[in-house]
């Protein structure tokens, strides 16, 4: 069935307490890696070369071969990815690997998942823990056989003496006893890996393993977690951020059958055999309850609130030349502030974990992008060691950034560690709405100045809030003075798919469209006169080419825009032309066409890139069109899917994707850099269209209306 | 109240609060995990079941409701080890990115092309529009239902 191990047998064979016994049990005969093997190479994941080979890669005498990952599989495509990494280097199918993923107990720390990071960072120590393996298993077979290594073959996982036609399967090799001793020598970060012009196994389009378990249902996300004799739990929200806990009378909560009532200072938890009744204890506790409030501003003065309330000094500014000169030699400027809203990640999963305690262990299952973290958080809260913490991610339901902190965790094992029994712990839409994070509102202030020639020659950019991800311009531009500015931000924020660069990206590519328009050049045109990088360059003329801008732009009328826009973030690089369709009257913006190009170096999963880069473009709409978090006196007024709307299939235009595969320097992730194209393409076929630049995220029509 | 239905084929009885969702009840007493929680409010489809082959949202559903129908969720879609045509069609077409909307998409799909075999792809589109998919991954889940359809009809 799947080709994994999947939760389910780690559930059934896994004591809660770590042990040699356990690990072999689960990795079956072959190699020992003892539990203080494993510490010791806890925290050098991502920089690899600097832990022993049995860290990462477990032949099993089934012929299968387990390799060994600290990240998260949500949706993005590591199980797959890391899985060909491996496969390619110990020159196996695919089929043949079984990842491991994200269990504290078997795998390193590989950090977080997050910033597109796996591809970079933690491939290529994979590919070198695999390459050595290969070496190690042919110098094994080279000594059984007395003979020198390089007259060896290895193929499909058989190594192939070619002058006797002798063969030795890793199978076989498993078996032997030299191979602990061999196993345990350090991953050669020097080692030679598959050139890209080799690749059999990275660079083919690769289903995720465990697919055929996801359409069965057999799967098990994090909230799917069940323990005998499990409890649910729910927890007391206060009312409004900010809100505290003044009394609360939970005798009535506490004289119900079968229940678990936890009140430690501000947390209230209650757990029950079902979801259900400790709702309802938790919602007749919460009428009793008494909550001291604070005034929290509201979403419709943000902007104002960031600006007002934004670091003094303007942060530490990246110049180039002299802006002040700059501006005063311009012939024209430009002047003008964008701001994005607050918006949510709502990944279709929310925050769910299940505890388990036992003699002082706690074994956790949850849904978050840090195993380490999310042990290290909950070590520090109990007060105990983190070797009696162990934590498993089963691949879980999305996160887009928006799982970075571990809440479910500390919060099932609080009431678990009452209850004496394990305890799950699933978040509702609302409290994920809530309690989770957002992306951070940002406003950007952009001045401009042209030659008399129509050069750009003057650039002043700043953000205030929402960080510095692709804050630098990549247009050749004499003076720059480029800033970050911190604000403080009234609700919690945190990352989110590319993060800063969507907001950045939107003001930076609307500006030079502005700026186009009075240089009365031609958007492509005055971009790529501004343009020396060659990589944007490519993916800015692909789709150019494809989408037929220069034919299309002629027939822009005041219903039908195109728009174009471009960007680079995270070492890869990306180009969007859009068509828009407009109706003023309604105030009704309907995206028709997105012609979308990207590179992000040699291409390991093209079928997952696909998946990746469209599904950018399609979240990239909900941002660019009608996401928004609105709030006022510390309430989340759409806190659901019915106030706040996400995208559906019928907003998905027709999509045009291509992936351009640039093999002469190394991959990047691919999994954010498609969304920063999308918005400003879209606004700048708005303007096209209507005369109307729209300086907002999201891109609302009934603008259109008033304007 | 004691609630019985046919889950997937199996007589099961339930003794449960009448008004608590079918969603919960499916996973927490029959710990059929496959039908998932998404919203609560009936805005997502990741809780689909096909109750009397009918598409229905288990999480506004109150168990009171499903006293004496048939129920099948995404584990009683396939027949033993044969996938159903849409759970093959999601395969071939890699239709799945985190796979959390993954059982509400194959059950609606399956009731869509119970009633309509030749569905168009704007109807397609129509019809699955009640299901959310947070990874956007709406491009391959239409392929997917178009190839499921051209299978079924085969």
């Amino acid at each position: 069935m799947s080709g994994n191990i999947s939760t389910k047998s780690l559930e059934a064979e896994f004591d809660p307490v770590l042990s040699r016994r356990t690990f072999v049990q689960v990795l079956g005969a072959g190699i020992l890696i003892t539990v203080t093997d494993g510490l010791a190479w806890a925290q050098r994941g991502e920089r690899g070369g600097s832990m022993p080979v049995a860290a990462r890669i477990h032949l099993n005498e089934d012929g299968t071969i387990s390799a060994m990952s600290g990240k998260v599989e949500e949706g993005q495509g590591p199980r797959a990815q890391l899985s060909q990494a491996a496969a390619e280097e110990l020159r196996v199918p695919v089929e043949r690997i079984r990842l491991i993923m994200a269990d504290t107990a078997l795998v390193p720390d590989d950090g977080i998942t997050a910033g597109s990071r796996t591809t970079p960072y933690n491939v290529p120590p994979m590919r070198q823990a695999a390459a050595t393996a290969r070496e190690l298993l042919t110098q094994l077979a080279a000594k059984q056989w007395q003979v020198d290594a390089a007259g060896l073959e290895v193929r499909d996982g058989t190594i192939t003496n070619k002058a006797t036609g002798q063969k030795l399967t890793y199978a076989d090799l498993a078996k032997s006893r030299d191979i602990v001793e061999a196993f345990s020598k350090n991953i050669r970060s020097d080692i030679t890996v598959t050139a890209v012009n080799e690749w059999k196994v990275l660079g083919s389009p690769v289903l995720r393993p465990n697919a055929r378990d996801i359409v069965t249902g057999e799967h098990k996300f994090p909230s799917d977690i069940v323990r005998p004799n499990m409890l649910y739990g729910k927890i007391l929200r206060p009312p409004s951020y900010g809100a505290m806990l003044e009394s609360i009378d939970l005798t009535a909560a506490k004289a119900m059958k079968d229940m678990v009532v936890v009140q430690d200072g501000q947390f209230v938890g209650f757990a029950a055999p079902s979801s259900w009744r400790a709702t309802e204890a938790m919602e007749a506790a919460a009428k009793t309850a008494s909550w001291k409030t604070s005034p929290h501003p509201s979403s419709k003065t943000i902007h104002a609130y960031l600006k007002e309330h934004a670091e003094t000094g303007r942060g530490r500014p990246s110049n180039r030349g002299s802006i002040e000169k700059g501006l005063a030699d311009a012939a024209k400027t430009l002047s003008e502030t964008y701001t994005l809203a607050y918006i949510q990640h709502t990944p279709m999963e929310p925050r769910a974990a299940v505890a388990e305690w036992n003699d002082g262990k706690l074994m956790v299952w949850a849904g978050c992008d840090g195993p380490y973290r999310a042990r290290g958080d909950l070590a520090r809260l109990f007060n105990i060691p983190a070797e009696q913490v162990h934590v498993i991610i089963p691949d879980m339901g999305g996160g887009f950034g928006g799982k970075h902190s571990a809440e479910a965790a500390l919060e099932a094992a609080q009431l678990a560690k009452a209850a004496g029994r394990p305890v799950h712990v699933r978040w509702t839409r609302a409290e994920e709405f809530t309690w989770a994070y957002f992306r951070p509102a940002a406003v950007i202030e952009c001045k401009g100045g042209l030659d008399a020639k129509g050069s750009l020659i003057a650039w002043d950019f700043t953000n205030i809030n929402a960080g510095g991800a692709a804050i630098d311009t990549p247009y050749n531009i004499p003076n720059t003075r480029i800033a970050s500015v911190g604000s403080d931000s009234p609700v919690k924020q945190g990352s989110y798919r590319c993060l800063a660069a969507t907001g950045n990206n939107f003001a930076r590519e609307s500006f030079m469209d502005e700026l186009a328009v009075a240089a009365g050049a031609d958007p492509l045109a005055f971009r790529l006169a501004h343009l020396e990088n060659p990589r944007i360059r490519t993916v800015l003329e692909t789709v150019a080419k494809h989408f037929n801008w220069a034919g299309r732009r002629k027939k822009v009328t005041l219903e039908l825009g195109v728009g174009l826009a471009c960007g680079t973030e995270k070492n890869s690089v990306v180009a969007a032309c859009v068509e828009v369709g407009i109706d003023r009257k309604r105030g009704e913006i309907k995206v028709h066409e997105v012609c979308e190009a990207f590179e992000c170096g040699p291409i390991q999963n093209p079928a997952n890139l696909l998946s990746q880069v469209q599904g950018c473009i399609v979240m990239g709409l909900g941002g660019a069109l009608f996401e928004e978090i609105q709030f006022e006196d510390g309430k989340i007024l759409n806190a659901s899917f019915a106030g706040y709307r996400v995208p559906r299939f019928t907003d998905v235009p027709r999509i045009d994707v291509h992936l351009v595969n640039k093999t002469d320097i190394p991959s990047a992730g691919g999994g954010e850099t498609p969304i920063i194209a999308l918005a400003p393409a879209i606004g700048n076929a708005i303007f096209a269209a209507t005369g109307v630049r729209i300086r907002s995220m999201p891109m609302r029509g009934d603008v259109l209306k008033q304007a | 109240m004691d609630v019985t239905m046919t889950v997937n084929g199996v007589q099961r009885t339930v003794s449960t609060d009448p008004e608590r969702p079918l969603l919960d009840v499916l996973r927490e007493d029959l710990h059929l995990t496959g039908t998932k929680y998404g919203c609560g409010e009936g805005r997502c489809g990741a809780c689909t079941v096909l109750m009397d082959g009918k598409r229905t949202l288990a999480c506004v559903t109150p168990v009171s409701l499903a006293n004496k129908k048939a129920i099948t969720t995404i584990e009683g879609l396939a027949k033993g080890d044969t996938l159903h045509p849409v759970q093959e069609a999601f395969l071939e077409e890699g239709a799945i990115q985190c796979g959390y909307c993954t059982s509400g998409m194959i059950l609606t799909a399956a009731a869509l092309l119970q009633e309509n075999p030749n569905p168009t792809d704007e109807q397609i589109v129509t019809g699955m529009n009640g299901n959310i998919c947070r990874c956007n991954g709406y491009v391959k889940i239409v392929n997917a239902v178009r190839k499921a359809a051209q299978k079924m009809r085969r």
